[in-house]
Parts: structure tokens; C-alpha cells; sequence
């Protein structure tokens, strides 16, 4: 084979991190017809990339303790050894930025370059999660307004004001997205919203005036009021946004920016598995390449595979660094076992897998990039072959037994449970508490009443006192919240009112 | 193809604000982590900066989780041994480790401590704030050194690397106004008269003419005698030398060496000692350190002897008190220096000698010092020290004060105490 080496040295430098990309870009766009957004690769400094950390990796964010606190803690570990920092930071947008630290070797930028610039970004453009819910075009433009709106909050109301608002509203920021998409509303409907929202504001200047009635009154005609919201509401921040009576203005824009990156960020949280499984398979797929077309020597190959033997190693769960089922591990198994069921099906492949079994692995691998999240993914897409490989087994912990159950393993009768346990653990809204708004006393008390809607009978944990004073802060009046059976049961209350708690 | 950037000279700490915001949010907590710290460390290394430890609990961001109970279903790796249908006794609450299920894994309620480290600074910061040094009054100037440069407006007179150049254009233009404006005017007008004339063309007007060309002539020369620039004109920045206030301090450790004096009481007094040094430290550019340790009879020493070295015998307070008023008068002059004093001791002393102390401190030390304090270590009922200095102490309360401390971990508080901004008397 004719070896044409890019480069021979560990050192990297601006030329050859050029030539590396050109030739992962070609093979990346032409060999395996991977669709990316334009590439900004930016080298930064080690401090530098702490500082990328603690603001959750964006390059510009708003101001807030929270992320000095994950500063300090970061630097911290990082001085006294305990924890290596990324090798790189991607941000989904267009172009795509990727950092890279300056640290790396040659052979580490080679893999960053493929794992983020061509791995995830492909990812990002492709995935339909991060198609229909995020805005790469926007996003960096959307938090420069962000953080100079807040910094405008800050002085003209005071910094105390505007952390302690952000403080509620990251408390509550998993419940400041849309799980499913609405329909855009048809025009009547809209007509009907807007109607509504008048009614609404009317009906808020109004209020003040019927609490002079005597409480009789107000009884009597509460039983005939209509249920507001008129269903409930998962979005608990978008509902305060626009029904918080007390909020001002500025108040709500900035429950709105918390909100939007949320909802930013709720793609990721939902495809860590494929995101960061899709990207590992790349980078080893890539780098591959380059060996077999004679671009890399043994030296960098070795480099390479040291570094990507230790991303996707999965400790056994008796191990002391278990600390749960790796992400990378698991989704570059699973993404390298869909190639292999394209290219060399086995007859256990072919039963479980027939569609796919003998197809073309390069737009099997597209599909299941762009059409899944990892719920999904690993419920149409896990294999036999992958539980014996990880030797997966299922517990059930149920508190009304004083043992744990082992309901399944890795064997013809468990395989189905397994697979369905496991998608579910990644399935966020059985991981989170379910809790949404369930009404508003309109009439009276202008009370908020959350359900919480209970999954396995599993109770919320004591946090949730602090989380009604969060709640409250936004609401300005006094909220309840009730723990909620499947058959409606109320299992347990809490509540906080004004003046005691 | 990408674009390569290289970000690497952009400005660091992009996370300084948050840094600081969190600091300000867990004032409290950070400084309650420092006078632990300053209870359990060694002297020595008492001015590094430090790792400060707040329970996690009380910095945590809460969101809404599940808690334990219910039913759960978990799936993990590396399965050995387990067949569908094994029963797994639940490990013990709060175990976690060990084998078996492996199921503490992500309920994530773990308690550890948040440990961050704070700078130097920080760590002073912490410690001194919201204290103020007494009668931080005497200024004395002293040395070459102490002098500072300072703007004072402009000067008639000057090097010319001082010449303040819109200044000297500005009376420059005055003058030549005030010299010239009138002048200005009138050949203005000549001008337009000898116009006229020549519109006119009389021959009775040469006369005029000539009279007025004359004229003319003289207000040219007149106008062109008034120069640009002139001597008068020059102004020049002032800058004068003004003498900088360079505190100075003196403290005087005063501890008792006698028998009775153990040395956990010597360590407590040292830290005591330590933390005053430090505070001076952060307040004056120059100390100066005198130890004095006392029995019967009392010595000027080195800092390794005062500490420790043992002596026994009796005890004559005023002995030391004494020196150290001798000490004022032969090397630092109340005019030119602050001086502080502290005293540790158990409280014995001959019962005699009380008086002959009292008189040593009203006369000689007294005056002269900027603040006095006296600690009494250990848990015994107040010794006879004690009584004397109670009285001195409302008699002289904006320059003396006395504490008792029983152990180490209240030396912090104590010198709090000794110290909080509310004592400042002007």
C-alpha cells in the first residue's frame, strides 16, 4: 500500500491541523456521506476550557453563582489531578464550533476533529430532536441578547433580584420544556387563545376587586367556575410565564430566556447514548480509514486506540469506578453491532432484526441517527448479541419487599425485559418526577395546585419543600402540591401558604 | 473545511464574575470554614490560602427527584453470577459499597462536602473583615522613601518636558486678543475707508488717503510686534512631593514563661500573637516584632526563645511591663511609631505586684500605645491579673481590652472580640 503519511510528529501545529481536516472532511463527506454544518475549530487554553465548562460550554452566558460554584469545583479538581478535562467542547450551531485544547497531541486533535466536527455535528444537523426543537442559526445570537438582557436586569433592579429569580427558574428548568410538540394551533383556535389570554388579564385586575365580596359568595359561585388551565400543564415555566399574576415584565422575559435553554438543551439530554455513541463510532470509522488509505503510521493508530479503549471502557457494575452504564460504551457498541448486523447478519440477526439484517450499513446508520432518541433507539435497536457482550441483567427494587429481585438477564426468556427496562432508564420522563400544572384558583385564593403524577409509587424526594419555595417565588401566591396515584389517589400533599409553611 | 481559529490570547477568567458571585452568596458559610481553619492549623502556615468546605447541602441547586421507595427498575452490567429469579438481600441503607446489587449508584443524595480553594488574600480577607485597628491615628513621616508625586495644578515656571501645551495656547490666544483686538478693529476699518476712497476717486481725498495708508502702516507694524507665542505665555504642570504617611508599627508580645505556663497555653497565646502580627501586617507597611517574656524577671528575646523555651519560677508581672516601657522610651518613639501591645498570660502573679503593674501601665505604657490587650488562657477562675486589669479597662476603653480564652478553637472569636470595627473611637 502506498504510505503518504500527513504527518509523523506528536506536536501539532496549524498546518497540519488543516491537513487532518481536509482529509477527515473528505472521507467523512464523500466516502461515508455524512451531512455536517461548516466547521469552526477554535484552540483554546486548558483555564480557557474551564471556563467553557462552567458556563455549560456556550461561549457566551449569562451571569449567575451557580456556574461559579461549578467554576471553583472544576478548577479545583482539575489542579489537584482528580479529573482530566474533555478533550474538546462542541456547541451545537451553524457553523459549528468545536474547542479544542491546546494541550492535545496531533493524534488527539485528529480523533477531536473527527469525534466532534464531523461526529456530532452531524449529529446536531441530522438528528430530528435537535431539527425540529433547536435553532443552530440562532442560538449564540439568542444567548449574546440573553446575557446583555440579564446584565440589564441587574443594573437597573439589582443583582440580588436577578439571582434570586434565576435561582427559581433553574430549579425549575426541567419543566421548562415542551415534551411534545403541539400542533400549530388552526386559526380559530389562535383566535380563541389570544380571546382567552384577554379574558385572562381582565380577569387578573379583576380579582382584586371580588375579594372585598364577602367569602360566601365567592363559594358559591367557585363551584361553577370552569377549571383553569382547562388541561394540565407539563410546561410549568412556560405556564408562569404567561399567567403569573405578580411577575413584571423583565421578570418574565427572563423566565422566557431560562426557558429557551432548556429547551436548547433538552435534544442532548435526550440523546446522550446515540449523540456521543453516533461521534465515537465516527472518529474510530475515520481514523480507520485514514490507516487503511496509508494517511496515519502505526505510532498515531496506537495513540488513538489507547485514548479510545478508555472512552468505551464500561466497569462491571461490582467494580469501584461503576458508576453507572457509560454512554459512550454503550452507544458505539450498539452503533458498531448495527453495522455488523448490515454487514455479516448472523440467523439470531436475521430473526431479530429483518428489515435491517443485509441492508446498506451507511443509510441504515443515517436512519437511525436522524429518526431516534435513545428510549427509542435502544428499544428498536438493541441486540441480543450487545446484552450478552455488556452481560446486562435487570433488578427490581420494590420497597414493599425486603429483597431485590433480579427479573431478567441476558438470556432468550430475558432479552425483551431487558431491552424495555433499559430504554425506559433512558426515557426522561419516567426518570423525572411527572409534575404538571393542574389548576389555578382563579376566584379565590389565587392558589396554584401542581400534581405530581406518581410512576411505580415512586415518592419525590425532600428537595421538593425547597422546590414549593421556588415555585412560590415566581407564583407570588400559595402553591400545593399533590402526590397523585395512577387511579387519582391523593397520596400525599404538600403545601405552602403565605405566612407559615 | 474548517475554519481553524486560535483563541488561545483571549482573555482568561470569562468565569471571574461567577467566581465572585458565589463567593458573595456563601459569605457566611466561607467564613465560618475560615475561623475553623484558623483553630486547626499551625501558625506557620496560617497566611496560605486554604481549602474552604461547605456542607453540600447548603449550597445544593434542589429540583425535583424522585426520593427512595416505590418500585424501580434498574438495569446494570457485568453480570457473573445472578439467573432470573435471585433474591439479593437490600444492602443496608446508606451502604453503597460492597457487592450485591450495586444500587446506590444514581440516586444521587449523596451528602460530601462542596471543598474549594480560596487565595491567600481571600483567606485574610475572611479573616480580618469587619475588624479595624484602634487609634490608627499616629502618622509619623519618616525616611526619603515615604515621599509621593502629586498633580498641583500649574506653575508659571517649569522644565519644558512639563509644558502644558492647551494651557499655554490658551493664554497665548488671550493675550494676543487683549493685546491686539483694538488694533484688529481699527485697521478693519482703514481698510474699508481706503476702499471707499478709491470707489470715489477724488483728488481732494489724496490727503485723506495718505493719511489713512500711514495709519495702516503703523497698525501692521503694531499687530505684527504682538508674538505667537510668548515667555509669558508658558505654563507648566505643577507636581509637588508630598510626604506619604508610612504607618509604622511596633508589637510587643508580652507572655508569661513561668512554671504554671504549659505549653498548650503558650501554643494558644502564640496563635493569638500570630493572628495580631497577621492583622497588623495587612494594615501597616512596616512592623517591627519585640518579644518579651517574663518570670521574676523579664527579658528582651528571640522569637524561637520566647516560644520555646522553658523557665520556671515565679512571676513579676511589672517586670515585663517595665522593659517594655523602657523599650518605648530608648527605640520607638510614640511620635513616630503605632504601638500595639498584647499580653498573654494564666492570670498568676504575686499578689504585691499588682500594684506596682497598675502603675507601670498607667504611667508608662498607657499613654504611649495605641491599643493594649491582655489575654488570660486557660479554664480557671480569673486570676488576680484579671481583677486589676477590669479596673483599668473602663478607665481606659477606647485603647485597652482584656479576654479570657479557654482553648484554642476560641482564640478566633476572642480576637474578634478584641478587634470588631465598632470599637474604632476617634
Amino acid at each position: 500500500m502506498n504510505k503518504n503519511y500527513l504527518s509523523t510528529s506528536s506536536e501539532w501545529t496549524f498546518e497540519t491541523i488543516e491537513a487532518y481536516d481536509r482529509e477527515i472532511a473528505r472521507i467523512a463527506h464523500e466516502k461515508f456521506r455524512l451531512d455536517t454544518y461548516p466547521n469552526q475549530i477554535e484552540i483554546i487554553r486548558s483555564d480557557q476550557m474551564m471556563d467553557a465548562y462552567a458556563s455549560i460550554g456556550m461561549p457566551v452566558f449569562y451571569n449567575h453563582w451557580s456556574y461559579g460554584k461549578h467554576f471553583v469545583n472544576v478548577e479545583q479538581n482539575y489542579s489537584r489531578g482528580r479529573m482530566g478535562l474533555a478533550y474538546e467542547i462542541v456547541i451545537n450551531s451553524n457553523p459549528c464550533i468545536a474547542y479544542l485544547m491546546e494541550e492535545n497531541t496531533l493524534t488527539m486533535q485528529a480523533l477531536v476533529i473527527a469525534h466532534a466536527c464531523y461526529g456530532h455535528n452531524s449529529f446536531f444537523k441530522g438528528n430530528y430532536l435537535f431539527r425540529s426543537w433547536t435553532d443552530a442559526e440562532a442560538i449564540v445570537d439568542y444567548l449574546l441578547f440573553a446575557k446583555n438582557y440579564i446584565a440589564h436586569c441587574e443594573e437597573r433592579y439589582g443583582v440580588r433580584n436577578v439571582e434570586l429569580l434565576l435561582d427559581s427558574c433553574h430549579a425549575l428548568m426541567n419543566y421548562g420544556v415542551d415534551r411534545y410538540k403541539r400542533p400549530t394551533p388552526i386559526s380559530a383556535a389562535a383566535e380563541a387563545l389570544r380571546q382567552q389570554e384577554r379574558e385572562q388579564y381582565i380577569q387578573q385586575h379583576i380579582n382584586d376587586l371580588w375579594r372585598t365580596l364577602p367569602r360566601k359568595a365567592q363559594v358559591d359561585e367557585a363551584i361553577e367556575i370552569q377549571k383553569f388551565p382547562a388541561e394540565s400543564q407539563e410546561n410549568i415555566l412556560y405556564f408562569i410565564e404567561k399567567n403569573a399574576p405578580l411577575l413584571e415584565g423583565w421578570q418574565r422575559e427572563i423566565v422566557r430566556i431560562v426557558r429557551k435553554v432548556a429547551q436548547y438543551f433538552y435534544p442532548q439530554r435526550q440523546t446522550q447514548v446515540m449523540n456521543e455513541g453516533w461521534a465515537t463510532f465516527w472518529h474510530y470509522t475515520i481514523l480507520h480509514e485514514m490507516y487503511d488509505e496509508g494517511l496515519v503510521n502505526e505510532g498515531f493508530m496506537m495513540e488513538f486506540l489507547t485514548s479510545h479503549t478508555n472512552v468505551v471502557m464500561q466497569p462491571d457494575f461490582d467494580s469501584r469506578y461503576y458508576s453507572g452504564i457509560n454512554p459512550y460504551a454503550l452507544g458505539f457498541a450498539m452503533m458498531k453491532d448495527i453495522r455488523r448486523i448490515c454487514e455479516n447478519p448472523t440467523d439470531e440477526d436475521q430473526r431479530w432484526f429483518p428489515d435491517i439484517a443485509g441492508s446498506d450499513w451507511i443509510s441504515t446508520l443515517d436512519h437511525v441517527m436522524r429518526n431516534y432518541r435513545d428510549e427509542s433507539f435502544i428499544l428498536q435497536f438493541m441486540s441480543p448479541k450487545i446484552m450478552r457482550d455488556f452481560h446486562f441483567f435487570a433488578l427490581q427494587d420494590d420497597d414493599r419487599r425486603n429483597v431485590i429481585d433480579v427479573t431478567a438477564i441476558h438470556n432468550d426468556e430475558g432479552y425483551r425485559l431487558l431491552r424495555e427496562t433499559l430504554s425506559q432508564q433512558y426515557n426522561l420522563s419516567s426518570q423525572e418526577p411527572d409534575i404538571q400544572v393542574e389548576s389555578v384558583n382563579i376566584r379565590g385564593d389565587r392558589s396554584l395546585t401542581l400534581y405530581h403524577h406518581m410512576h411505580n409509587r415512586r415518592p419525590l424526594s425532600n428537595d421538593c419543600y425547597e422546590m414549593l419555595r421556588h415555585v412560590h417565588r415566581l407564583w407570588g401566591y400559595d402553591v400545593h402540591l399533590h402526590s397523585v396515584e395512577t387511579d387519582g389517589r391523593r397520596v400525599r400533599s404538600y403545601h405552602l401558604q403565605e405566612g407559615r409553611e | 473545511m474548517a475554519y481553524v481559529v486560535d483563541r488561545r490570547l483571549n482573555s482568561k477568567n470569562k468565569s471571574l464574575v461567577n467566581r465572585q458571585r458565589f463567593l458573595k452568596r456563601y459569605h457566611e458559610q466561607i467564613r465560618e470554614a475560615v475561623s475553623d481553619a484558623v483553630s486547626r492549623r499551625n501558625i506557620t502556615d496560617m497566611q496560605r490560602g486554604d481549602s474552604i468546605t461547605i456542607p453540600k447541602r447548603d449550597i445544593s441547586e434542589p429540583v425535583f427527584r424522585h426520593g427512595q421507595g416505590g418500585q424501580r427498575d434498574i438495569v446494570h452490567p457485568g453480570n457473573k453470577e445472578f439467573v432470573q429469579g435471585d433474591r439479593i438481600q437490600r444492602p443496608p441503607a446508606g451502604g453503597g459499597g460492597g457487592s450485591g446489587s450495586g444500587d446506590a449508584s444514581d440516586s444521587g443524595e449523596g451528602v460530601d462536602d462542596f471543598v474549594f480553594q480560596i487565595s491567600q488574600s481571600e483567606f485574610l480577607e475572611y479573616l480580618f473583615e469587619d475588624l479595624a485597628l484602634p487609634n490608627m491615628v499616629k502618622r509619623q513621616l519618616v525616611g526619603s522613601d515615604s515621599f509621593e508625586t502629586q498633580r498641583a495644578g500649574f506653575s508659571e515656571v517649569g522644565s519644558p518636558n512639563q509644558i502644558n501645551i492647551v494651557r499655554t495656547m490658551r493664554s497665548a490666544q488671550a493675550r494676543r486678543i487683549a493685546l491686539s483686538g483694538k488694533a484688529r478693529r481699527r485697521r478693519r476699518e482703514v481698510l474699508a475707508e481706503l476702499a471707499d476712497l478709491e470707489e470715489q476717486e477724488e483728488p481732494k481725498s489724496e490727503e485723506e488717503r495718505l493719511a489713512l495708508e500711514e495709519e495702516l502702516s503703523r497698525l501692521n507694524f503694531r499687530l505684527n510686534t504682538v508674538p505667537f507665542l510668548d515667555d509669558f505665555d508658558l505654563k507648566y504642570n505643577l507636581h509637588i512631593r508630598v510626604p506619604k504617611p508610612s504607618p509604622k508599627a511596633v508589637m510587643f508580645c508580652v507572655m508569661d514563661v513561668s512554671g504554671s505556663m504549659t505549653q498548650d497555653i503558650k501554643e494558644t497565646a502564640k496563635r493569638f500573637f500570630f493572628l495580631l502580627y497577621l492583622f497588623l501586617q495587612k494594615n501597616y507597611e512596616h512592623i517591627d516584632v519585640v518579644f518579651i517574656r517574663h518570670h521574676t524577671q523579664a527579658q528582651e528575646v528571640d522569637e524561637e526563645t520566647f516560644f520555646y523555651s522553658r523557665e520556671t519560677g515565679g512571676t513579676v508581672v511589672s517586670s515585663a511591663l517595665n522593659l517594655m516601657s523602657d523599650i518605648i522610651n530608648e527605640r520607638y518613639s510614640p511620635n513616630e511609631w503605632n504601638i500595639y501591645g498584647a499580653q498573654a498570660s494564666d492570670g498568676d502573679n504575686w499578689q504585691e505586684d499588682n500594684q506596682r503593674c497598675q502603675k507601670a501601665l498607667v504611667d508608662g505604657i498607657l499613654p504611649n500605645v495605641q491599643y493594649f490587650t491582655y489575654i488570660e488562657i486557660g479554664d480557671r477562675d480569673p486570676q488576680g491579673l484579671w481583677h486589676l486589669y477590669q479596673h483599668l479597662e473602663s478607665d481606659y476603653a477606647d485603647r485597652f481590652a482584656i479576654q479570657r480564652v479557654r482553648d484554642n478553637s476560641e482564640i478566633y472569636p476572642v480576637f474578634r472580640e478584641l478587634f470588631k470595627k465598632t470599637m474604632t473611637v476617634d
